[in-house]
Formats: C-alpha cells, sequence, structure tokens
C-alpha cells in the first residue's frame, strides 16, 4: 500500500485535501501545450481518466476499511488494473454484456455501476445491487449488462458465452466481454468456451487479465505458453496488449468488438498487467512475502492512471487542474457513497428466504 | 382427492397409449410451438441417443436443436447466460450422472443466480436427462442425482413415473421461470400408456395419488412407482388396502398430499430409486415424523439402494437397487 508508494523526484503532489486513505497518484510536473479542440476526443478521454481514478479511489477506501475491520467478508482489490476495465468498457455499448471475476469492483464501475449501491452491497445493506444478498463477488446490475461478479475461478465464461448466444439467437447485435484472470486460464471450461464460441461464431470476447499471480503462484509456474495463444488453434485471434495502457487496452477491444458485431466470432484479449496488493485483503496473516519490493516498485512505476493522465496534459486533452479537479471530486464521491452505504438499512432478516424462485404468473416471489 | 387423477383421465379420455420418451418428446415439441425462444441443446439431439428430442430439428430447424459439443460445464452455464439474455434454453444431458461434470455451472451458477442477484433475473431453463440403473448402465450411467440436487437450493426438480405425467410436466418444467431439472427414469423410456394428443400441463409441486387405499401409504419416487403399484396389487389380492402416491416434483415437494395420507392410514413406507443415506426417502420419513407424528401407527420405513455405486453385472445389480419384494417386506413390517 503506501510503502510501495514511488515518488519521482520533482514530482509534485496535489494541494489537495487528501484523505488518509487515498495515496496521492504518481507525477510530473507537466506543462499542457496547446488545449486540443476534438471535443469527443477530449470527453472520451477525460471520462476515461475519470473512470480509473474513481476506481482507484474506491478501492483504496475499501482497504482502508477493511484494515480497520469496517468492511465484512472476502475482498479482493483491483488496484493497479485499473486499465484493463476502463479500456475495454470505453469500447462497449450500453447494450453491451459483461461477466466479472471475484476482482470485478473495476469492470462494474467502468461498465457504469454507482458507487453508493456497490458500496451499500458491499456494507450488506438494503440499498445495495443486491439488496445485501450478494456481496463483493456476487454483485450483478442485468439492466448495466452486468451479468454478475463471480466468486468461481472462470465460473462467468461459460455464462458469458452463453449471454452472447442468447443475444444472438434473438437477433441483437450486442456482444459479451467475458473478463477473467491467468487463473482461470486454467480452468478447463475457459477451453470448453472458447470451443463452443468458436463453432458457434457467437460474439463474445475473452479478456483475459494477467496480473502476475494465480492467487499466490506466480503465473508462470502454473501456466504454460503464452495466454494469448490459447485460442489460436481454434482459430481464435488472440492479441497480447499492455494492460496499463488504457489506450492500448481500447484499441484492441474496439477490433474485436467489431468482430464480434460483424458476427465474425470471439477475439482474445490478454492484458498484462499487475497486482498492487494481494490476492484478498487480510492476506498478511498467511501468505507471506511472496513476490519481492523490485517487482512490486517495477509495476508501480508503470503506473496507468498518472501515465495516461501525463499523456492527456502532454497533449493538450486536460490541464493539471483538470485532473487534481477529477481526483478530489471522485475522491468526494468515495466518502460520499461510504455514508450512503452507513445510512442504509440491514435488510430485514426474512429477505433472507426471498428471492429463491420467480413466480410463474404473477408477480408473488418465494 | 376421492378418485386418482389418472383414473378420471382414463375414464373419460379416449386410449392413445404412447410411449414414455415420445410422451417427453410431444412436451418440447408443445413447448417449442408455443415460444422460439424455447431452443434445445446438448449432445447430438437431433439424433438423441435416449429419443426424446429425435426428429424435433426437422420441425424447428438446427438453429433450434443444437448440437453442442461434449462439454458439460460449458453448454449447462451457457444456458444461465442465454436465459438471462431472455433465452429459454432446454438442455438435454442426455445421462443423469453427466450432471457431475457440470455441478459448478448448475448448483454454483445456474441455482443461484437469481437469489444472489436480489431477486434481479429470471432463469427459465429447464435440464433434461435420462437417468437412474437402466440394467447393466453400471457405476457412472445409474447414478441418480435428486437427493443431492434437493439440498441445492435453487433447483426445482421434476421425475415423473407415467407418460401422462412426462408429458404434462415437460410442458410445466419449460414454461416455469426457474432452473428445473427433469429427470427420466431409464427404464420408464419404453413404458406405453395413455397420452392425450392435445398439450396439457401438470402444476410442478402436486403429488398424485396413483392407487387409493386405506392401510398403509406408499410414497414411490420414478422408477419404484410401477413397482409399488405391483405389490400393491398383490397385497389386495390379500386383503390388505395400499395406497401409493408418486411426488411428481421432489422440488418442491407436496408434502400437503403425503401427510394427508399418513393421516388416514396410520402407517408409511418411501421408496426411492436412489441410494439410502440422505435421500428422498429420508427426507419424506422425516417431515412425516415432525409433522405427523400422532397420526403414525407404526415405525416408518425407508426402502431404497445399497449405499454403494451400482454395479454391472445382472444380479449384483439386482442386489443394489429396490425389488418389488424390499417392497412387500417394508409394507408388512409397517402392518406387524
Amino acid at each position: 500500500m503506501r510503502g510501495g508508494l514511488l515518488l519521482v523526484p520533482g514530482a509534485h503532489i496535489s494541494p489537495a485535501s487528501v484523505p488518509a486513505w487515498s495515496c496521492p497518484i504518481r507525477r510530473k510536473r507537466n506543462a499542457m501545450t496547446t488545449a486540443i479542440e476534438d471535443r469527443p476526443l477530449v470527453e472520451r478521454q477525460t471520462d476515461m481518466l475519470r473512470q480509473m481514478i474513481r476506481i482507484r479511489r474506491f478501492e483504496e477506501k475499501l482497504a482502508w476499511l477493511f484494515k480497520r475491520g469496517q468492511l465484512p467478508g472476502f475482498v479482493h482489490l483491483y488496484l493497479g488494473e485499473e486499465a484493463v476495465a476502463v479500456g475495454v468498457c470505453a469500447a462497449l455499448r450500453s447494450d453491451d454484456r459483461i461477466t466479472s471475476t471475484h476482482r470485478g469492483h473495476g469492470h462494474l464501475i467502468a461498465k457504469g455501476a454507482t458507487l453508493d449501491k456497490m458500496m451499500a452491497e458491499l456494507f450488506g445493506r438494503i440499498d445495495g445491487y443486491c439488496r445485501g444478498k450478494g456481496g463483493s463477488m456476487h454483485i450483478v446490475s442485468f439492466e448495466l449488462g452486468i451479468m454478475g461478479t463471480n466468486g468461481i475461478v472462470g465460473g462467468g465464461i461459460p455464462i458469458g458465452t452463453g449471454a452472447a448466444w442468447g443475444d444472438k439467437q434473438l437477433g441483437r447485435d450486442s456482444v459479451t466481454v467475458v473478463f477473467f484472470g491467468d487463473g482461470a486460464s486454467n480452468q478447463g471450461v475457459f477451453f470448453e468456451s472458447m470451443n463452443l464460441a468458436a463453432v458457434w461464431k457467437l460474439p463474445v470476447i475473452f479478456v483475459c487479465e494477467n496480473n502476475g499471480y494465480s492467487e499466490w503462484s506466480p503465473t508462470e509456474t502454473v501456466t504454460a505458453g503464452k495466454i494469448a495463444d490459447r485460442g489460436t488453434p481454434m482459430g481464435i485471434p488472440g492479441i497480447q496488449v499492455d494492460g496499463n495502457d488504457v489506450e492500448a487496452v481500447r484499441a484492441a477491444t474496439e477490433t474485436a468488438v467489431a468482430r464480434a458485431r460483424a458476427g465474425d466470432g470471439p477475439s482474445l484479449i490478454e492484458a498484462r498487467t499487475y497486482r498492487w496488493h494481494g490476492h484478498n485483503e487480510g492476506e498478511e496473516a498467511f501468505a507471506g512475502n511472496y513476490r519481492s519490493q523490485e517487482e512490486q516498485d517495477e509495476w508501480r512505476a508503470r503506473e496507468p492512471i498518472a501515465r495516461f493522465a501525463e499523456q492527456l496534459i502532454a497533449g493538450g486533452v486536460i490541464d493539471q487542474a483538470t485532473w487534481d479537479a477529477i481526483d478530489a471530486e471522485e475522491t468526494r464521491a468515495v466518502e460520499d457513497s461510504v455514508a450512503f452505504a452507513e445510512n442504509s438499512p440491514f435488510p430485514d432478516p426474512e429477505e433472507a428466504l426471498l428471492h429463491l424462485f420467480a413466480a410463474a404468473e404473477n408477480g408473488d416471489d418465494k | 382427492m376421492t378418485v386418482t387423477q389418472e383414473d378420471a383421465r382414463q375414464a373419460e379420455a379416449k386410449e392413445r397409449p404412447t410411449y414414455f420418451v415420445k410422451a417427453m418428446q410431444e412436451g418440447l415439441a408443445a413447448a417449442m410451438r408455443e415460444d422460439d425462444r424455447v431452443v434445445i441443446i446438448g449432445e447430438d439431439v437431433d439424433r438423441s441417443v435416449i429419443g426424446a428430442t429425435r426428429g424435433l430439428s426437422k420441425e424447428f430447424g438446427e438453429m433450434r436443436v443444437r448440437n453442442t459439443p461434449i462439454s458439460e460445464q460449458a453448454f449447462v452455464g451457457a444456458a444461465v447466460g442465454a436465459a438471462a439474455a431472455g433465452l429459454r434454453p432446454v438442455v438435454d444431458m442426455m445421462i443423469g450422472a453427466f450432471f457431475y461434470v457440470s455441478m459448478d455451472q448448475l448448483a454454483n451458477q445456474a441455482a443461484k443466480l437469481r437469489y444472489m442477484s436480489g431477486g434481479q433475473v429470471s432463469l427459465p431453463i429447464t435440464y433434461f436427462t435420462a437417468t437412474g440403473p437402466s440394467g447393466g448402465g453400471a457405476a457412472q450411467h445409474s447414478e441418480n442425482l435428486h437427493p443431492m440436487l434437493m439440498n441445492v437450493a435453487g433447483l426445482k426438480i421434476v421425475m415423473p413415473s407415467t407418460p401422462y405425467d412426462a408429458k404434462g410436466l415437460m410442458l410445466s418444467a419449460i414454461r416455469d421461470p426457474n432452473p428445473v431439472v427433469y429427470l427420466q427414469d431409464h427404464v420408464l423410456g419404453g413404458t406405453r400408456g395413455h397420452v392425450p394428443a392435445e398439450s396439457y400441463t401438470i402444476p410442478l409441486g402436486l403429488a398424485d395419488i396413483k392407487k387409493k387405499g386405506t392401510d398403509v401409504t406408499v410414497v414411490a419416487i420414478g422408477a419404484t412407482v410401477p413397482k409399488a403399484l405391483k405389490v400393491a396389487a398383490r397385497l389386495e389380492a390379500e386383503g390388505t388396502s395400499v395406497e401409493v402416491i408418486d411426488p411428481r416434483t421432489l422440488a418442491p415437494l407436496d408434502m400437503d398430499t403425503i401427510l394427508a395420507s399418513v393421516a388416514r392410514t396410520g402407517r408409511l413406507v418411501v421408496v426411492d430409486n436412489a441410494r439410502l443415506t440422505a435421500s428422498a426417502a429420508s427426507e419424506i420419513v422425516a417431515s412425516v415424523v415432525q409433522a405427523g407424528f400422532d397420526t403414525l401407527k407404526s415405525a416408518p420405513e425407508r426402502v431404497a439402494w445399497a449405499d454403494v455405486p451400482v454395479p454391472f453385472s445382472a444380479p449384483l445389480e439386482k442386489r443394489v437397487i429396490v425389488q418389488e419384494d424390499d417392497i412387500l417386506a417394508a409394507i408388512k413390517r409397517t402392518l406387524a
């Protein structure tokens, strides 16, 4: 966490008041060149930056809450991987779908989930996305095309494949992104689902977030070959991208989405990134020291948010003040989401007995 | 009920003897005709080893009767995503024990997604399969998973014993907005019985009294229903009146009909086509003891398989699975 922060000599830190739970994002002093006039580009890129910062601040807050015993359950944080979710979802329409993983908060925020309803769900409150029934690993919002985070590694892969089949069979042109990790790339159902998607030419994009660790095992010690190549024998185009480069991720996804919408079938994207935190919060209790400080420092130096923001400033898309303002706004939004969650009541215990089955005809539920 | 539903139907309907598997097919076809979103997938469903889907692709086309790879996890899970997207998938698992291969997607995903999401989505999926001992199917093709699946909240479980019920329950299963596991006991596939030509439904969660009686209640499941009826006929000749109840669906389970019967007869034998330990028979007996203890005149009996895998060789298989004499002996114990 804070220990791994790498401050570049001469870097400046935003003077805006920074809460104790958030780390300043490494930044160089950048003078903006002439502001560019391409409004759609400015809006898109500014929004991508905002979403990455939103995810960063949300996850930092969760780490802080967890350390203080204020967050129940198992929490797997997305810190350091923000560019993957944001780059992928920037290439999607609102009627496209995603399936997510145990490390899914970033995917959901990038797909449009609100911090308030997410935080309330993580607090087990009635105003959460799933009325407190799901928690971190089962957040679902079908209206946003979020088919669910998933507590089983690889569990969402066939579900997303099936959603793509359903949309295609029903004559829609929406696509489904299946997020999964390097760990899930070793599940049999990944290969089964790629094969099914290939023979049925389904509009699905398999996005592997290779963050270097399958739980606590270095990926290369449990994974043969290159993950991006795993669809090659099935005729599925695979590409490896820098998962810390949000525009590279977006561009690769746009190519895959175009292929899927054209009816040409699935693609595989392996986004190479790094998990800043452990597999789960609280792992210090048992996991020991399993990765070097050098490795962590090296990846933190490739910080996806600062890298993108600096590009935007250098390119005249935003100025430093805009970056600072976005950060302050998103930081405040995260604080507000905690207040929202804390003010939301717990569900009535009898809610535990609801929502098992849908009623056949009328609206009754049991 | 004064007369059984089956009696009433036999009396008013013109006989139309139909094979059990053909009745299932009529239920499938009726569901497909009434709703374009009903799509069948599974391994070789156009040819159909068991027969329920054979020929359906001629009427409905290959996009609605669709062969899958031999990838149970993938297609059991794909049905979940497709149902959430708006299809009504019907999945032919071919053989019941193959559910084991797909258990994460069935028990962890299909059964739980609606609940975990706080009721945001309905998952109208029907998973059907031939199941249970078939005579030499051996250990990995003779399983009956209904007891295990009854303990997975979120799945409805259907197990018909007559062609009439097979058709009506198939249409109900497909119309139901929830995941339903429809189990066709292997050995019943070639049995015949009256099936009306028109489409009709049988509600899930409603037991049927297959034979009225006054001295002892026998609850029988799946392929043990015809065995229980034969035993009941033998005992009738000896002056003992046996009531035979088929739950037809195991989740939800119609305990009201069973408890009302036991209240009349005072005696209970439950026959299951599965291993004894933690069987459906165990659950039914426990529920009757808990809710109807005062109505019992003797200790209830369970009749089920020995707690071993189903072996291959005929005398071995016979030793393990339920025989008519086992049912007879259990009934006599309750009358002793």
